[in-house]
């Protein structure tokens, strides 16, 4: 197979016509206990060729959310509600043999952990051929040709003898690299990725990221859910932030590194350590535990952990645009206008400066955070900190 | 893999040493068991024991007699019953083979397949009413003992309902297949129903459990996410992945009963198999025919065990350069 540029499988993709739409989606689990929401209402869309960078923290129904797209979730203890539009079509009203034809040939997933994500009695080679011979007429040799330069393509070397090992041959990142080459068989228009480099080591998480930019390079959209915000601010085209099911905040990726909005989004934000300047004694935390989907307030679902919270979120915010840019949503109800300064009244008195403007998105967020305990921010720090580029 | 075959062969005959040995030793030097006093009858002089002990090499050193219970055995074969002066035991074993074998091969073949078929299907339709009704089935399987099972449906296919239904059904016994394979089947079909419920029972439940959990491995999400159908999915991943504890258990389930554990199904349907000529030795304390079919049954769980060392390479990939 030759390596060309991937082409889009239908035409009718166009730049203003969302690739995926998701509309109110409601995922609901029935436990002992009772039902549990783990996503609320969520609404997003993916334009082509771009990367949305899904982020929060753990239950706060990022992963749900997209196998709820996928219709992976089996458990009969499910209720998904809502549209998911994918280049038109309601993927949610689809028959099952209908969806199998959207799954792995126009939207792919690759999941966190590539240790168990591949079978393993066969080998990576048979694996990737099954797939690809899963949506199209060809032969076994030329699934297998295909398979190995798919493994050469994601940078494994030597692929044409690899492609014959089992995946217990594989290193963790290899195997997260045959994963995605598998993912990318078919030419996906979506890739979704669920924390592809969260279970793998710094170095070959770079790599992965690479890798998810050049296929992104080729044409294909990628949904990339995480909860590092270091790897969204580096690939991501758009960021969008969930809490307890629901959006929080959504936005081109610079306007929400740049000027958050959401207090959650300054919370995760806050607690990014950075690697310049000396190093601080706590890291900056958001205060109490992540709500539990089986008891999600009627208001804003951050409230309880919100230092700005005022009788207003006992009525649940809608998304609304910020006054700066009409593509920065969040969900809050804080006044409109000037968040950076109430998020500067928020931290702890010592915390004087202003970051918003810093030319690293990651490294964006103050260290002195609004839990900091004793509120003793060496000063020192700040003059270091405000003296890096 | 030469390697590994040898090393498997040195344990092997290790192990079959030591349990003729031990089978030795327990008919032989144990005390208040003495062999001369079974076979010369009850209340034998000292004379005719003394006899007896000498005619059948039983007052020589202990050592000496098992090397020359073994040379009989295994190097000339001419070992002879004690009981039955003149029968010697090798052909006596050969001939009980081939019985064993039909019996515990087609058994085999019908609760594997069975097994396979129901629990793959229970855990496949699992959340409806199907799934505890084949494990029900499974259950009830497990709880019919063999010689019970043997004689009723001996009952009822030899007596009560022989005039009308199951007239078709010959008398106990065994035809050999090379004579005729149509009656050797037909001889053959309840003594395999019979020994293959209680194990097709077993097999289901396992397997069912086994695949229950495979369909909740991530690699059964990956495939879902390839777009490959879940009847794909359920054969080829979840249970293929599944078949390897299963098959671990079948080579040992298959080279015990090979070895003389089909002894009740044999004795109830009549069969004159390896278990049935164990049974019998063991009735007489027939010491030479119970070292031999000891020995054979050994060699059979050895084999199986060897030979399912080898299947589990060849299933699981993982296994190969352990």
């Amino acid at each position: 197979m030759p390596d060309q540029p991937l082409p889009l499988q239908e035409p009718s993709d166009q730049p203003d016509q969302p690739l995926l739409d998701v509309r109110d989606l409601r995922v609901s689990f029935r436990t002992r206990t009772g039902p549990a929401t783990a996503v609320d209402g969520l609404s997003l869309s993916v334009a082509p060729g771009e990367i949305l960078g899904v982020v929060g923290e753990s239950g706060s129904g990022k992963s749900v959310s997209m196998l709820a797209v996928l219709r992976l979730l089996t458990s009969p203890n499910v209720t998904v509600t809502g549209q998911v539009l994918f280049r038109g079509r309601d993927l949610l009203a689809l028959t099952d043999k209908e969806m199998r034809a959207v799954r792995g040939r126009e939207i792919a997933m690759v999941f966190q952990d590539p240790m168990t994500a591949l079978t393993p009695v066969y080998t990576v080679g048979w694996q990737i051929a099954e797939q690809i011979r899963a949506h199209e007429p060809v032969s076994r040799k030329e699934a297998h040709a295909r398979a190995v330069t798919l493994l050469s393509d994601v940078g494994i070397p030597d692929a044409a003898s690899r492609v014959k090992a089992y995946p217990h041959e594989f290193s963790g990142g290899m195997r997260q690299r045959a994963v995605i080459a598998m993912a990318l068989a078919c030419r996906p228009a979506l890739l979704i990725a669920d924390e592809p480099t969260t279970a793998l080591d710094v170095t070959i998480q770079a790599q992965i990221l690479d890798l998810m930019r050049d296929l992104n390079a080729r044409g294909s959209a990628v949904v990339l859910i995480t909860h590092d915000m270091g790897v969204v601010s580096e690939i991501a085209h758009r960021v969008l932030v969930m809490y307890g099911g629901r959006v929080a905040e959504q936005g081109p990726r610079r306007a929400v590194f740049h000027s958050p909005r959401h207090p959650y989004t300054w919370g995760l934000l806050d607690s990014v350590p950075r690697v310049g300047g000396p190093r601080l004694r706590r890291l900056p935390t958001i205060a109490g535990t992540p709500v539990s989907p089986d008891s999600l307030p009627d208001g804003c679902a951050f409230a309880p952990r919100c230092r700005l919270r005022h009788e207003g979120c006992e009525e649940r915010p809608e998304l609304a645009a910020s006054p700066d840019d009409a593509a920065h949503h969040d969900a809050c109800r804080l006044p409109a206008g000037d968040r950076a300064a109430l998020r500067l009244g928020a931290r702890a008195p010592a915390d004087e400066t202003a970051t918003a403007g810093e030319p690293d998105p990651s490294g964006e967020a103050d260290q002195s955070g609004e839990t900091d305990p004793s509120g003793e921010t060496d000063p020192v720090d700040e003059a270091d900190r405000e003296m890096a580029p | 893999m030469l390697y590994f075959a040898v090393r498997r062969l040195v344990s092997a005959l290790l192990v079959m040493f030591a349990i003729s040995v031990l089978v030795f030793l327990i008919f032989f030097a144990t005390p208040g068991v003495d062999p001369a006093a079974r076979i010369a009858g009850r209340n034998a002089d000292q004379v005719t024991l003394a006899q007896v002990r000498h005619s059948f090499g039983l007052d020589r050193p202990l050592p000496v007699r098992y090397l020359l219970m073994m040379r009989h055995l295994l190097v000339d074969r001419d070992l002879e019953s004690f009981v039955n002066r003149g029968s010697r035991v090798i052909p006596q074993i050969v001939q009980a083979v081939p019985v064993t074998l039909s019996l515990v091969v087609g058994a085999a073949v019908l609760w594997m397949a069975v097994g396979i078929l129901m629990g793959t299907a229970a855990a496949a339709l699992r959340g409806t009413a199907a799934d505890p009704v084949i494990m029900l089935v499974g259950v009830i399987g497990v709880s019919l003992p063999a010689y019970w099972l043997g004689e009723v449906v001996n009952l009822i296919t030899q007596k009560q309902l022989h005039d009308t239904v199951f007239s078709w059904v010959p008398p106990p016994g065994y035809v050999g297949l090379g004579r005729d394979p149509a009656q050797w089947a037909l001889h053959m079909l309840f003594p395999w129903l019979t020994l293959s419920l209680l194990y097709a029972g077993i097999y289901a439940r396992l397997l069912r459990g086994e695949v229950v959990t495979a369909m909740n491995e991530d690699y059964v999400r990956t495939a879902r996410a390839k777009g490959l159908s879940e009847r794909r999915i359920l054969i080829r991943h979840a249970l293929r992945c599944s078949l390897i504890p299963i098959v671990s258990l079948f080579g040992l389930d298959f080279g015990a009963l090979v070895g003389g554990a089909a002894l009740l199904t044999e004795v109830v349907f009549g069969l004159p198999g390896v278990g049935k000529l164990t049974y019998d030795a063991l009735q007489n304390l027939d010491l030479p025919v119970i070292m031999g079919t000891v020995l054979y049954a050994a060699f059979f769980v050895v084999l199986a065990n060897a030979l399912v060392d080898v299947l589990y390479a060849r299933l699981d990939p993982r296994a190969r350069h352990a």
